[in-house]
């Protein structure tokens, strides 16, 4: 029961980190509740349905399906983040100060809406896929029955949850002067973990050169498969042994990020000057 | 837009991987060998073949690789090129019994 649940906590970690900073990332955005709600329910049958596939997906691309679209769907919420944060640095200190109305930030606030759906749904997927795959082969293996099962696997996902929930109430405490800063700073190293991910992927399908593998090792000194190891991989996505490929992901992805939310972010101020003139 | 450009450029210079492969079967939930020895500095194909009914996950930290092998599936994954040393590796349903390690000579 004990391996089950420590199996099922590790595939929960990620995604409920995910969601418990995009969800404190979007406290303004109205009716995002509905939203999240939404993409954990889409991720939850999406995962079923993937998981009941996985022999399809990974005979595709000649054997290298599963890699490619673990890749594209990190891809897809890497630009999900990536547009969240410009849009943000745009935005964000408008919908938070309730400046406009509600009403004339509809419009963009419905693009938000679906960035919400989507990063929520594409992390529940990925993780809840292999969550189920498992579960399943415990359940059909002899070794177990299924009611420690359950509660194995029950145990894990509270506390997996419950990792992403303190995630979530800890950044709603943050001061609002720096509550933007502290949440764009966070999802853009989600996002630039995310990157750095897919090309792990792309690498191991042989799409992608590895450059240098390892780069380093730090695997002595903080293990990957350590809680803090976890944490740290899930939330600025720390790799033991990287490879070299991951690296030029992380850091072109943070570059792109980070020069896009400059951009988006001039034209506000300048208004905001002509304003106070 | 470089980035682009020298992502395309490293898509061409992708090498492709060595066609000698190696096999490694999964067989109630040991892998069979349990010791793969392969050459240093080459990139090489293994087929992990799951002869078990129940799906399994082939990690290993050692070699930054994940993938899930259906029941009576099998999948593949480039490895290398590595220096010389031992890379241990397990399922990850099945941790107990289930591990190995690809011995680089």
């Amino acid at each position: 029961m004990f391996g089950t649940a420590v199996i099922v906590f590790r595939e929960v970690l990620e995604a409920a980190i995910i969601i418990g900073i995009i969800a404190a990332a979007t406290r303004d955005v109205p009716g995002r509740k509905r939203w999240l709600t939404a993409g954990l329910l889409a991720g939850l049958a999406g995962s079923a349905i993937v998981a009941a596939s996985t022999d399809a997906i990974g005979s595709l691309a000649s054997g290298i399906g599963q890699e490619l679209f673990n890749a594209i769907v990190l891809g897809i919420a890497v630009l999900m983040l990536a547009w969240h944060n410009i849009w943000m640095s745009s935005h964000g200190a408008e919908l938070a100060s309730h400046a406009r109305a509600v009403g004339a930030d509809i419009r963009e606030g419905r693009s938000e809406c679906s960035i919400i759906f989507l990063v929520v749904g594409l992390a529940v997927l990925r993780e809840g896929s292999e969550t189920v795959l498992f579960l399943y082969g415990v359940a059909a293996s002899s070794s177990g029955t299924t009611s420690t099962m359950l509660a194995g696997g029950l145990t894990g996902m509270l506390a997996g949850v419950a990792l992403g929930y303190a995630i979530y109430a800890g950044l709603l405490r943050v001061p609002m002067r720096w509550f933007f800063a502290a949440t764009a700073v966070l999802v853009l190293l989600l996002a630039a973990g995310m990157a750095s991910q897919a090309a792990r992927f792309l690498i191991q399908a042989d799409v992608l050169p590895s450059l240098a593998s390892p780069l380093w090792d730090t695997s002595a000194l903080l293990p990957e498969h350590s809680l803090p190891g976890m944490l740290l991989h899930s939330l600025v996505g720390y790799d033991a042994r990287p490879a070299g490929m991951q690296i030029v992901f992380y850091v072109a992805v943070l570059a792109a990020i980070v020069i896009g939310m400059k951009w988006a972010n001039r034209p506000r101020k300048f208004i905001n000057q002509a304003g106070a003139i | 837009m470089k980035f682009l450009l020298l992502i395309a450029l490293l898509f061409s210079f992708t090498a492709s991987a060595e066609d000698a492969g190696y096999v490694l079967v999964i067989k109630d939930h040991r892998f069979q060998p349990a010791e793969l020895a392969i050459p240093a500095g080459k990139k090489i194909k293994l087929t992990v073949e799951n002869r078990d009914a129940t799906p399994e996950e082939f990690e290993s930290h050692a070699l930054n690789r994940e993938k899930v092998i259906t029941g009576n599936g099998s999948a593949t994954i480039y490895i290398g090129p590595l220096d010389p040393g031992r890379y241990p590796f397990f399922g990850e349903f099945n941790e107990a019994t289930a591990q190995g390690a690809i011995v680089v000579k």
